[in-house]
């Protein structure tokens, strides 16, 4: 006879068939019988969050770090909706997760009962799929397609919306062998005729770049695009989703291209001939204005993602297909291409330009009279933490400025909020990292204005023994706004001001970070100058048995540059305010 | 901007009208007439779209209706190689004097009268786009009352069908 158990049980051995070693969630009333055994469970250790939105970016942090699909869970209504920022965001930016939310029974849905809300609408515009259970004996089932989902093709977010009653019916478990989704069925492998068409466009090419983005780092294809990049000696742009997928010491590679892009990657998209985009979609904030967005390249654009293609810019060859496979398929034929016809790549004289550019115009910044440089201070932590580190970062100018001073030299090793841009990502991101990396460090570099959005989650980092390590960039004020305001709005710096500076400089230090720290358990720092920098920074890596959290409290009207202001072309980027490069008359 | 007709088959799900509709909603695309209906297998239903869009943006929510997990399969009807259809119910006033006029559009137009009351008559008219319109042109004078309009339908001519391989991919399917 077939063994008879609840649908929670049902739930949780699904979980565990589906590998899933670790869940961050909080508990309520509709999901309440999925904790009975739960709290049971030998393979899966639940964290308890204190914000389901923590959860979630737990979730995705877990994902980035390890390359498996990261799991959350939550209640019905309000925690469902809790839920909801960091599944857009995990749909933005691609990452595998699954959402278990409890939903109210059967019979109650659609009657307004206490605490539902309609979790499946509500995220039907932000998630890669989702699933309604009301029949305990699809539990198996659904969880099976949602990891298939979640996991395959484009990652992204899948949602799990189980009714109480299925939750409490009695079934059985039965684990499918095979999933039925015919609608379903992304194509990995390129076509041959597309990648031979690349190859040759390739070799015909005399400024070609390789574009590369977050697809990249998810198809696990940085070797492949190594060999590509050294074979060809093309010089490489890495974007915010893919900083760390190249090797940023690496002599081709010409840093992240965008608003806050470097004078070379900027400059070389907007005069190569050819772009080869492997793995990346065209932002806005990649193209700035788009009709005048590298003016005189054909594009090659690889992604799995067919609908990604031609969809901001019309691709020249359009190659649906893994990373992996495409970037391997398209060095054994251009080496094919090289042995049979001759066709070599020589970009030989457009390479040394833009190295030269690269090296006329690196990052960089003017330190400040007086005061901490946020820019130096992230510069310190990646060098004495090293790459072997993980970073991640809110959203912001302490965002920008991570992505360009610290060393990214292998993937995986950069977490952000790149697509949807969620303030508050950083310290529960790090926290799902930590797990998904026990024994390595975990930095997150965190605004002052992030910070306060999800540092709720210091709590349960001290209680689970998560020893993240937190950078408070603290300018006293939503800094990325604040640059605009000074830029754009004459200096009129209306409600940007946060009042978590020093007394000193006339802020009123609320809350102050150190005390707020050592409230949640952790380990309270502060660094107000460049003297003490590094013994602050060696003293939190020196601290492995609970959180830390260091208010560096810097100058703050340090502003990032470079930058292509919002909706103008990206020939007018400049280095610093009403600077512009002279790449144009010099260098091409 | 063209009238471009997209039957789209999908599993017979819950929700997947929802999805359908929402996607066109989010992406910015306007729907001129959608039409759901079972098919032939029953595990799968039919949708037609009617939207008014350009070729690229046509290309764009082709694929993006593609990545609907529950969406099996896309076809875009050419109006030459298909035959398309609307269902129309019109209330139109009549009286003594005006009936056999009336009577006589409802023939000229190979429709039929469906419901009589003594100062009214309800047309039941199919046809594609056009010919509706002319023949509510035409009945305009009388006076319409009340329209109730169906989306469109539409088939390709020939003997392909584009259920045929779309059926092979649904395990469990039976032809009914």
């Amino acid at each position: 006879m077939t063994e008879q158990l609840t649908g929670a049980q049902s739930l949780v051995r699904a979980l565990e068939h589906a590998g899933v070693d670790t869940i961050f969630g909080i508990p309520g009333g509709a999901i309440l019988p999925a904790y009975d055994p739960l709290f049971d469970s030998e393979k899966i250790r639940h964290i308890l969050v204190r914000h389901e939105q923590g959860a979630g970016h737990a979730a995705q942090g877990y994902a980035m770090v390890t390359g498996k699909v990261g799991v959350c869970m939550a209640t019905s209504g309000p925690g469902a909706t809790n839920l909801v920022t960091a599944i857009a965001d995990a749909h933005m930016d691609s990452v595998p997760i699954v959402a278990i939310t409890g939903q109210v029974p059967s019979g109650s849905i659609g009657s307004d009962a206490f605490q539902e809300a309609d979790i499946r609408g509500i995220t039907m515009p932000i998630t890669k799929h989702s699933f309604l259970v009301t029949d305990a004996d699809e539990i198996p089932r659904v969880i099976a397609e949602a990891f298939h989902i979640a996991g395959t093709g484009r990652p992204g977010p899948v949602l799990v919306d189980i009714a109480k009653d299925a939750l409490q019916a009695e079934t059985t478990f039965e684990w499918p062998t095979e999933l039925a989704l015919p609608g379903y069925r992304p194509t990995t492998r390129p076509h041959g005729k597309q990648v031979r068409e690349a190859a040759r466009l390739i070799a015909e090419s005399e400024r070609p770049v390789l574009y590369v983005g977050g697809g990249v780092i998810k198809a696990e294809a940085w070797d492949e695009l190594k060999v590509l990049a050294e074979m060809t000696q093309i010089p490489v742009v890495t974007t915010l989703m893919a900083r760390g997928a190249f090797p940023d010491s690496h002599e081709l590679h010409l840093g992240m291209p965008g608003m806050h892009g470097t004078v070379a990657a900027v400059g070389a998209l907007q005069k190569s001939d050819l772009l080869i985009s492997l793995g990346a979609r065209f932002d806005d904030r990649v193209t700035g204005q788009l009709a005048s967005f590298a003016p005189g390249a054909k594009v090659i654009h690889a992604d799995i993602d067919p609908a990604e293609i031609s969809k901001n810019r019309v691709a020249d060859v359009p190659i649906v297909g893994d990373c992996r496979e495409v970037i391997a398929e398209l060095i054994s034929t251009l080496q094919k291409q090289a042995a049979e016809d001759g066709l070599e790549v020589d970009c030989s004289a457009w390479k040394a330009q833009m190295l030269a550019v690269k090296e006329k115009y690196p990052v960089g910044y003017d330190k400040p009279k007086k005061g901490l440089a946020p820019q130096t201070v992230i510069e310190r932590i990646s060098a004495i933490a090293g790459p072997e580190a993980t970073y991640t970062a809110g959203v912001g100018q302490h965002q920008m400025w991570s992505a360009h001073y610290v060393d990214f030299e292998r993937p995986r090793q950069w977490l952000n909020s790149g697509g949807l841009g969620t303030m508050g990502y950083a310290v529960p991101a790090a926290m799902g990292a930590q797990v998904g990396l026990p024994g390595t460090v975990v930095w997150a570099i965190d605004g002052d204005g992030c910070f306060q959005m999800t540092n709720q989650e210091l709590a349960t980092c001290a209680i689970e023994g998560i020893p993240i390590k937190v950078a408070i960039i603290n300018n006293s004020s939503l800094g990325m706004v604040r640059q605009w305001q000074t830029l754009l709005y004459e200096g009129r710096y209306s409600n940007t001001d946060l009042n978590t500076g020093s007394e000193e400089s006339g802020a009123r230090r609320i809350p102050d970070f150190v005390k707020l720290a050592e409230a949640y358990g952790c380990i309270g720092l502060r660094c107000e100058s460049e003297a003490d920098l590094d013994a602050t920074i060696e003293k939190a890596m020196s601290i492995n048995d609970r959180p830390v959290v260091i208010d560096f409290v810097v100058e703050r009207d340090a502003m990032v540059w470079p930058m292509v202001h919002a909706g103008t072309s990206n020939d007018a980027i400049q280095i610093a305010r009403d600077m512009a490069p002279e790449f144009d008359e010099e260098d091409l | 901007m063209s009238r471009h007709t997209l039957s789209v088959l999908v599993e017979n799900t819950p929700g997947v009208l929802a999805r359908v509709s929402s996607l066109f909603m989010r992406r910015g695309f306007n729907i001129d007439s959608l039409a759901v209906g079972p098919t032939e297998i029953p595990e799968i239903s039919r949708m037609t779209i009617v939207v008014n869009v350009d070729e690229l943006p046509l290309e764009q929510v082709t694929k993006q209706l593609n990545k609907l997990v529950n969406v099996l399969k896309i076809v875009e009807l050419d109006s030459s190689s298909a035959v398309e259809r609307e269902l129309m119910l019109i209330k139109v006033k009549t009286d003594p004097q005006t009936r056999g006029q009336v009577l006589e559009t409802v023939n000229l137009f190979r429709a039929k009268v469906v419901d009589v009351a003594t100062d009214a008559v309800t047309i039941e008219a199919t046809g594609d786009a056009g010919k509706l319109t002319a023949m509510l042109n035409v009945l305009e004078p009388f006076g319409i009352r009340e329209i109730a309009q169906s989306g469109r339908v539409a088939i390709g001519r020939g003997s392909r069908s584009i259920t045929d391989r779309t059926l092979r991919a649904v395990p469990g399917a039976q032809v009914s």
